[in-house]
């Protein structure tokens, strides 16, 4: 399964290559031009010989992640996070840090010795460290340097009732959807963009589209999903296991109305699952696609992940699977009715 | 022994208290061969004998260190198969949030420890310290499974490969106390080579994080005229201070205090500077809360040392140690043992009924 390798691989935003190499050898036998932007963002694209406006559709290929900014005398990694990361999520997780993956871990101060009010407080990053053995400065200098990002070190599964379990699933989840989709033949060009930087400002897709220039944008993502105990239902914003998830709002962009409407035709007449995304928190790659040039119609699916920006997030197979087909029977309906 | 493959093996097992059999197997199958005798106690203790060669009846030294780690037990089963949960042992529920974990039901269940994703936490809560009762377990199942699968009393364990760190550190769960229990295994194949006089008990505990019971019961069944207890002690790290910590890399601490006997204590010292094994001290004046205690006031009294392994983030998934410090572990503990005699332990006790 391509989502477990791209759920086990590093890259974090701005150091997408590995991402990226990984995704080009997947979807190379099956497009007709394949090339990197000078941000990074993989481009592929097929239906070439259609005289018709270009659709985009893109999924963005970076994860939330750390950086080391300082290595402490004793050895010990001082980082920033990259990305929207809960500092209450980062106590006693395992990292593996730069490229070669040299193993730390986000330690605590034992039970035993907090008092009472420390109990309650949340510790900040700022006052957290990474520990990768390192006895003093100059040993932890011969495998790691300050700028080294630090990704948590989280196995994927295949767990529980059709549970997927992983690092990262926001948004390599997108991007074996999206693998998955450039296996069929649209008769439209299509340009399918694996984005870099999403999670700093949706950096990477504003210039692919750019240079694109789609008459139609679609984002693949992996969204937010509460849920969980503790939460209302009117809070969950989706609901795991309930079908993609369509947005209609959020911070970054407001879905096109006749994409949106279209996208529910299909998934009707599929008979595909769909929920909507019941919140209008966060944003995502449609808010510069859909700003693109003089405008661009676009929408987002989503596969709800609960626990995202943490060390392991958790998706529903059928999910995934309904997404899959709900984008693929999008793409068809566009190859045969026109947009 | 490899210490990290034993270590590997053994903290990768599951033995929250009163689940320990896993860990006994791994700790009968390292010392199989290397000692007289195996066995375990109706607690589950194991008790590993290796017969001194001295003239009966020779002095009896108790080493234990403990094999239950802390962990979780399920408490109740939600609607939609959530999980929640207490803790077994103590544990940060700050160090769980995020947390992978394995629910020991009628199937192993992979698990996490979930929270809301940070988009959809309002400012004001991102300050607010999470507690145990926020907290719930995601198998992935649905409530009417998770009643099939899953019962309240059922144990959860962290997940966490050990991971091997720079220079000779590893990272895992449970190393309080496996890597007590493998400096036992360490200090039994130096007695091989090592003549002794003593008869040497080598004790993998149970139960020690919820009582000392497992201590309490084998100290008892075996009456030892000594007893070392080795566990782990707080590494040092930013926000503890010097006077609280002993340090990773610099041998086990040599610990002072109420549950350590004084002449143990100088005699621990002694073996380590007469053969160059790396040491430092630990004050705890009120006694460790080891299984030293337990076995110290073991029926009518046993004179009892404490060996701490320096161990960093103890009581989360990612405990840090050198495995250096096992090593010399081991070898304060043979050597030790090496050199007690008959005379030696005869001492502790003495009538002053008709001194002059």
């Amino acid at each position: 399964m391509i989502l477990q390798q791209l759920s086990e691989a590093y890259g974090p935003s701005g150091d997408e290559g590995p991402v990226r190499e990984l995704i080009a050898e997947e979807v190379r036998p099956h497009v007709e031009v394949l090339k990197v932007d000078s941000m990074g963002n993989l481009i592929a694209a097929k239906g070439l010989a259609s005289s018709r406006p270009p659709v985009m559709v893109c999924a963005h290929m970076d994860e939330v992640a750390l950086m080391v900014s300082w290595i402490e005398e004793n050895g010990l990694l001082r980082f920033k996070k990259v990305g929207g990361i809960d500092d209450r999520i980062l106590l006693s997780r395992a990292v593996k840090v730069g490229r070669k993956g040299v193993h730390g871990v986000i330690g605590a101060k034992p039970i035993h010795l907090q008092r009472p009010a420390e109990r309650k407080s949340v510790v900040q990053s700022t006052d957290m460290f990474i520990d990768i053995g390192a006895t003093d400065r100059s040993e932890a200098e011969k495998v790691v340097e300050p700028g080294d990002y630090a990704l948590f070190d989280t196995r994927f599964e295949v767990t529980g009732d059709g549970m997927l379990k992983g690092k990262a699933l926001d948004d390599r989840v997108g991007c074996a959807i999206l693998c998955e989709v450039l296996k069929g033949d649209y008769s439209f060009p299509l340009y399918a963009v694996f984005t870099v930087q999403e999670e700093l400002g949706l950096r990477g897709a504003t210039v692919a589209a750019y240079s694109i220039s789609p008459a139609l944008g679609l984002v693949l993502e992996g969204t937010t999903c509460a849920d969980i105990p503790g939460t209302e239902e009117p809070r969950w914003a989706t609901r795991l296991g309930g079908g993609p998830a369509l947005s209609v709002m959020d911070r970054a962009s407001i879905a096109n109305k006749d994409m949106l409407r279209r996208l529910r035709e299909v998934a009707e007449r599929e008979k595909i699952p769909y929920q909507f995304r019941r919140t209008t928190a966060s944003g995502n790659d449609a808010g510069p696609v859909s700003l693109t040039r003089e405008g661009v119609p676009t929408a987002t699916v989503s596969v709800p992940c609960r626990y995202i920006h943490s060390a392991a997030s958790m998706a529903s197979r059928s999910d995934f699977e309904n997404t899959v087909n709900l984008v693929s029977a999008f793409l068809a309906d566009l190859s045969q009715r026109g947009y | 022994m490899n210490v990290e493959e034993f270590l590997r093996a053994a903290t990768e097992a599951s033995g929250v208290s009163g689940h320990e059999a896993s860990v006994a197997h791994i700790y009968e199958e390292a010392l199989r061969g290397y000692v007289d005798d195996l066995r375990r106690d109706s607690l589950g203790n194991c008790i590993a004998f290796k017969a001194g060669d001295g003239k009966p009846p020779r002095p009896r030294i108790m080493f234990a260190a403990h094999m239950d780690e802390i962990g979780l037990m399920v408490t109740k089963i939600e609607e939609r198969g959530f999980l929640r949960f207490t803790t077994v042992g103590g544990i940060d529920p700050r160090t769980l949030v995020g947390a992978e974990v394995t629910v020991h039901g009628r199937e192993r269940l992979r698990g996490i420890i979930g929270t809301r994703p940070p988009h959809l936490i309002p400012e004001e809560e991102r300050t607010r310290a999470y507690k145990l009762e926020d907290l719930f377990i995601d198998v992935g199942i649905d409530g009417d499974r998770a009643e099939q699968l899953v019962s309240v009393g059922d144990v959860v364990t962290l997940n966490r490969p050990l991971l091997k760190l720079c220079s000779d550190r590893l990272a895992g769960k449970a190393l309080d106390d496996r890597a007590g229990v493998a400096a036992l295994v360490g200090a039994m194949e130096h007695l091989r080579r090592i003549r002794h006089e003593a008869d040497i008990f080598a004790v993998a505990t149970v139960q020690e994080e919820v009582g000392l019971r497992g201590a309490v019961v084998s100290s008892y069944g075996l009456e030892p005229d000594l007893g070392v207890a080795v566990d782990v002690g707080f590494g040092d790290m930013p926000g503890l201070g010097e006077h609280e910590t002993i340090k990773l890399g610099k041998g086990p601490a040599i610990v002072r205090g109420g549950t350590v006997h004084p002449r143990l204590y100088e005699r621990l010292v002694e073996t380590a500077k007469q053969h160059g094994v790396k040491w430092q001290r630990e004050v705890e004046p009120a006694g460790s809360g080891t299984d030293a205690w337990a076995i110290q006031v073991s029926r009518s009294g046993v004179p009892t040392a404490v060996l701490s392994i320096p161990l960093r983030f103890m009581h989360t998934s990612v405990e840090t140690l050198s495995t250096s410090d096992v090593r010399e572990t081991s070898r304060l503990l043979a050597l030790f043992a090496a050199g007690v005699d008959a005379e030696f332990v005869r001492g502790f006790e003495y009538d002053l009924t008709t001194a002059q």
